[in-house]
């Protein structure tokens, strides 16, 4: 099934916090590898407000992302949108993981940090 | 430093220091990081502020786990080196339970003992105890966020510094939106403890396999999923208080454990046989009647005795006398200089509105009611057109206690015929909902402006329209 996902990224990570991030992916895919479209959209400012419309004018059904603030998660999670948080890695490896289906809130990607 | 001071601080330990204990003991977040800002070591204070364990936090970079605004926008252990100075500056994090907190960082170079950099020395403070502080004045109207000056309000101001002083659990009863959870912040606060953490759990929010683990933490392999050591609220409460919110919900299994732990002070994580000697303050609070629960089976009579040690209750606000007209001054003050107006008071139409109205949500409704008010209200007083209509309607909200079995209350309230309370049982939900509907008509359905009105935030508004079937358009 193709999911739209959006990760605000800091460099090629996730990042730390939703409301700080001034770039994100947008990845539309599924598990297959060959139907996969990832792009990259820079922010005009960081702004939580900004990123919650941004997901909806989307049509994004996905967030992945490390720190959010209870306002904002309970926002996404009432308009139908799934949020994985406080997830922490490198965006392809974490992305990689999504489509194979075993992604969970939490969730840190130590090795891929080359720690 | 004298060469012949350092010698004898070298000389002082004949071993060598185990660090983790060390930092473990001082009152503040402490992290260390190597020079690429991962995270050596972390103690105890910052694991319960961030919410991740040091385990999960080891070899990570510091602003994956501290998630300091001020590190990610512009980290000032970047520019720095072997010669560069600590620096101290005010910030925010956002922790693993989604709040933002504000702190105080100090960060400085950390060197070995042959003076070469190895990385960073990173302290956290959790500012709010200090942001409170100038609520704690010594006023006759006032204990920390508490306001009143009835009787039974004087009564608990007295007591509470006394009971906070002591380390003996409390219980704290009282209806919803009473003010409980103030009163256990309030008490650590004003405690030996209020250096530690105050560790805060809701037991009616989590089921109960996911709340033993929440709670007492788990060994990896104690379940399926359970891949690595968690250490759970007991642990990182360790030193500070842990406040059991909801504690007529907590599973009978539970109550068990719990009740060991109040006896020997002894924490087993699921899956564990090896115990942690936990020191924790436990603070318990319930809107519900433990005793009929007791009576019903559903809770422990030997829990309850041992939590009764020191019992607390919160009268309604229909009970507290002349409160409501002082609370009503106090949030007016309060909202005009928050929303940066000039209302003067209330017209003797709207005071008696909300005089005699009997609040069955107690404080937390007035403080709603008063914020409606004054979002609506464009002029100088505040009128009966800018309360609530569901204020003025002639059937009156009963009190909560009444249909659930909670807390048993005076039968009388002032400036009401009593009467009327003996109508069907609205509930604070029904009340609620009424509230969210009354504003959605007021402002045409326009959902932004309603939770302003409210003095919600949106995503509050639209999860509790969800709670009550209220349709989005």
């Amino acid at each position: 099934m193709a999911h739209k996902v959006l990760i605000p990224l800091y460099g090629d990570e996730v990042a730390p916090r939703f409301d700080l991030a001034a770039e994100v992916l947008i990845a539309v895919g599924d598990g297959s590898s060959q139907k996969r479209n990832e792009s990259i959209m820079v922010l005009s400012q960081p702004s939580s407000e900004k990123l919650c419309q941004l997901i909806l004018s989307e049509g994004v059904d996905t967030v992945i992302c490390n720190g959010i603030e209870e306002e904002h998660y309970q926002y996404l999670n009432w308009k139908r949108i799934r949020v994985f948080d406080s997830v922490i890695g490198p965006w392809k490896s974490v992305l990689e993981r999504f489509y194979q289906g075993g992604l969970k809130p939490g969730e840190i990607f130590k090795e891929d940090m080359g720690s | 430093m004298n060469p012949t001071r350092q010698r004898k601080s070298q000389d002082a330990f004949t071993a060598a220091v185990n660090l983790q204990s060390m930092i473990d003991e001082i009152p503040v977040g402490v992290a260390l990081l190597d020079k690429d800002r991962r995270i050596m070591l972390m103690n105890r204070i910052l694991e319960a502020l961030t919410g991740f364990s040091r385990k999960e936090a080891e070899g990570v970079p510091c602003y994956h786990i501290v998630r300091n605004r001020t590190c990610i926008k512009s980290c000032p252990a970047m520019g720095m080196g072997p010669g560069s100075e600590s620096e101290s500056f005010e910030s925010d994090i956002i922790n693993r339970d989604r709040l933002r907190i504000p702190v105080q960082v100090h960060l400085a170079p950390l060197k070995d003992a042959a003076d070469h950099w190895i990385g960073f020395l990173e302290t956290i403070e959790d500012l709010r105890p200090l942001r409170d502080l100038d609520a704690k004045i010594s006023h006759a109207y006032r204990f920390a966020h508490l306001v009143g000056r009835s009787p039974q309000m004087k009564k608990i101001f007295q007591i509470l510094p006394i009971i906070a002083q002591n380390d003996s659990s409390v219980l704290i009863t009282g209806e919803t939106g009473t003010g409980k959870d103030r009163v256990a912040e309030a008490i650590h606060q004003a405690s030996n403890r209020s250096k530690g953490p105050f560790v805060k759990v809701n037991c009616g929010a989590l089921p109960e396999t996911l709340l033993e683990s929440e709670l007492f933490g788990h060994q990896k392999g104690a379940f399926t999923g359970a891949v690595e050591n968690k250490p759970g609220r007991f642990r990182l409460a360790h030193h500070g208080t842990l406040y059991l919110t909801e504690i007529g919900d907590l599973p009978l299994p539970l109550q068990v454990k719990l009740l060991t732990f109040l006896d020997d002070q002894v924490v087993y994580p699921l899956g564990s046989t090896k115990g942690f000697q936990a020191d924790v303050r436990v603070v318990a609070a319930t809107h519900r009647n433990l005793e009929q629960m007791v009576r019903d089976g559903r809770f422990r009579e030997d829990l309850l005795f041992r939590l009764n040690v020191v019992r607390l209750h919160i009268p309604a606000l229909r009970d507290r006398d002349d409160d409501i007209r002082l609370l009503l001054d106090h949030f007016l003050n309060m909202l005009n200089s928050r929303f940066g107006k000039k209302i003067s008071g209330f017209s003797k139409k709207a005071l008696e509105i909300l005089k005699t109205y009997a609040y069955p949500g107690n404080v937390r409704e007035l403080q709603n009611i008063i914020e409606y008010a004054v979002n609506i209200c464009q002029e100088r007083e505040i009128l009966p057109q800018h309360l609530p209509t569901y204020l003025t309607e002639p059937s009156v909200d009963t009190p909560e206690a009444a249909s659930d079995g909670g807390v048993p209350t005076s039968p009388t309230v002032s400036g009401v015929d009593t009467s009327k309370l003996q109508s069907e049982g609205r509930t604070w939900a029904d009340v609620e909902r009424r509230m969210i509907m009354d504003v959605l008509v007021k402002t045409g359905g326009r959902r932004n402006k309603a939770a302003e009105i409210l003095g919600w935030g949106r995503s509050t508004l639209w999860r509790k329209m969800k709670q009550y079937g209220i349709t989005s358009t």
